[in-house]
């Protein structure tokens, strides 16, 4: 049985757990002691009934928690429990899981951590690796978390909404580490699309597969950036987006459009370009125009620029660019993108260091030094002056 | 075991021999230093050595307390005259002779006309806990 497949399982264990009258807070600790303890003990011996193996196990850690616990509470007669018929776990019950680790009360980075550990089934020390923190920080993220969840009640947990964000969080934002956060977050949005009928979350599903369909493309062997425009599209996944384009086109028919269907279509649109001088800008452009009734948000306006100067012109993009603010994270990168597609590389070459000086990351830094670093190149094989001639 | 902070500055430290600004340099020479720092940082690495590696934005400002239930203060952005840090390093080496062999391989790291910066970086040595035996 590989990792994958235990980590399934997780969710329904704590579900059991749950329905036998354990608190939901010690319960995943539990589940998470049966589950490290199986990591060690399965790779030799798997056991016939992985689950049967897990709820048992992870039951009786349930039980010494609880007793240490009400020992030091002095109330040792708390400890008389006895399981309660427990039932298959239903679908019912890894949704609300899914609720409650999304829950409202919860800091961002919070529900992404208390999701991936109870939904998910990674250990704390993958989730603290992936996210580039010390495994004691991440188990204290962990545990106040819950201990929110718990005051908050358990009744009012998040709802789809909440649950999308997190996980496009945990797609958007997967770092390093052994873990790969995009495709577990694709099992997770395909395992809740698969126990809610919202096309919004097949949306989001199909805009993952469609992104991640074009991984092995996007970073050179050295972590560097490759734009879209310039990647090797014979390596995009063609069944990821063959599978990402028919989720979208079911969602689309049911014609309760919402921001990752829109965003899902542009990505569509985009793999569907067998080479990029054939992308469709002008659907492109009408879809941005769609996502912005969604999320008006800058970011939004700057691609959306970016597909108006594909589509219309440099100057186009450049008047759509116009009205977004200058501290936007990336506007200059674009401003420089459409100044030297309109032909004024000094110009464009000054943009690109700007956005060198203040990309987010290393990649993009890197990135935006190469253009500035080619543009001033070329101008000076003109003979036009630039920076490193006139000091 | 003794642990080291190699810092890069933005601005503030001396001038370095080879100081051209990065997107002066030819294409060439950008991916020939992007090359040199992932294999350095790669190679101490693989000999044991290396700790921690970040690099900062230039943006940021000053703090500070203001006062029970006032909200802190901020200054910025910060004046052109700042000593500006870049980025570090933090090495785990045998010795100081060590540390300041590995920056100056650092400092060698290729620039424009692919000769080396010759960049100054800054070589600060961690206060450590105190040892078992003290007498």
């Amino acid at each position: 049985m590989d990792e994958v497949a235990l980590r399934e399982l997780v969710p329904q264990v704590l579900s059991v757990l749950v329905r036998r009258g354990a608190d939901f807070a010690t319960a995943e600790d539990a589940v998470q002691e049966a589950l490290i303890r199986a990591l060690a003990a399965w790779t030799d011996e798997p056991p016939s009934d992985p689950r049967g193996w897990l709820i048992t196990v992870a039951w009786r850690a349930f039980l010494d928690m609880a007793r240490s616990d009400a020992a030091r509470r002095d109330r040792e007669a708390r400890v008389e429990r006895q399981p309660r018929p427990g039932g298959a776990p239903s679908a019912d019950d890894t949704l609300h899981l899914y609720f409650l680790c999304a829950h409202p009360a919860l800091t961002p980075s919070s529900a992404v951590a208390l999701t991936l550990r109870a939904v998910g089934g990674l250990t704390t020390r993958q989730i603290a690796q992936a996210y580039l923190v010390p495994e004691s920080t991440m188990a204290q993220r962990i545990s106040r978390a819950k201990r929110t969840v718990s005051r908050s009640g358990l009744d009012r947990p998040g709802d789809v909404r909440t649950v999308m964000r997190v996980l496009y969080l945990v797609f958007n934002e997967g770092y390093s580490g052994d873990v790969d956060l995009a495709a577990e977050a694709i099992r997770l949005t395909r395992q809740l699309a698969a126990l809610v009928d919202v096309p919004e979350v097949d949306g989001l599903l199909a805009l993952m597969l469609l992104h991640h369909a074009r991984r092995r493309s996007r970073t050179r062997p050295d972590g560097g950036i490759v734009p879209l425009s310039e990647q090797d599209r014979s390596r995009w996944d063609t069944d990821l987006i063959a599978e990402g384009i028919a989720i979208l086109q079911a969602a689309l028919a049911r014609d309760q459009l919402g921001e990752y269907q829109a965003q899902a279509a542009i990505a569509a649109l985009h793999a569907d370009a067998p080479v990029v001088e054939e992308t469709d800008w002008v659907q492109i452009v009408e879809w941005y125009d769609e996502l912005l009734r969604f999320a008006d948000t800058p970011i939004v306006r700057l691609n959306r620029a970016v597909a108006v100067g594909e589509a219309d012109g440099a100057l186009a993009g450049l008047a759509a660019l116009a009205g977004i603010d200058e501290g936007v994270p990336r506007r200059d990168a674009v401003a420089a993108y459409l100044h030297e597609k309109n032909g004024d590389l000094e110009l464009a070459a000054r943009l690109y260091a700007d956005a060198a000086r203040n990309a987010p990351n290393l990649a993009e830094r890197d990135h935006q030094t190469r253009q500035a670093a080619r543009l001033n190149q070329l101008l000076r094989r003109r003979g036009r002056p630039t920076g490193r001639d006139g000091g | 075991m003794a642990k080291y902070l190699l810092l890069k500055h933005y601005r503030g430290a001396p001038a370095a021999v080879n100081d051209v600004p990065m997107d002066q340099w030819a294409p060439d020479e950008v991916e020939a230093h992007i090359k040199f720092m992932g294999d350095f940082a790669a190679r101490l690495e693989a000999s044991g050595e290396f700790v921690d590696g970040q690099a900062l934005s230039p943006d940021g400002v000053w703090v500070r307390y203001d006062g029970e239930g006032r909200p802190p203060v901020t200054d910025g952005p910060f004046a052109e005259t700042k000593d500006l840090i870049a980025g570090w390093m933090v090495i785990d080496v045998d010795s100081y002779e060590r540390a300041i062999e590995l920056a100056g391989e650092l400092s060698a790291a290729p620039g424009a006309g692919g000769k080396p910066i010759h960049e100054w970086l800054e070589v600060r040595p961690f206060l450590t806990a105190p040892s078992t035996v003290t007498e």
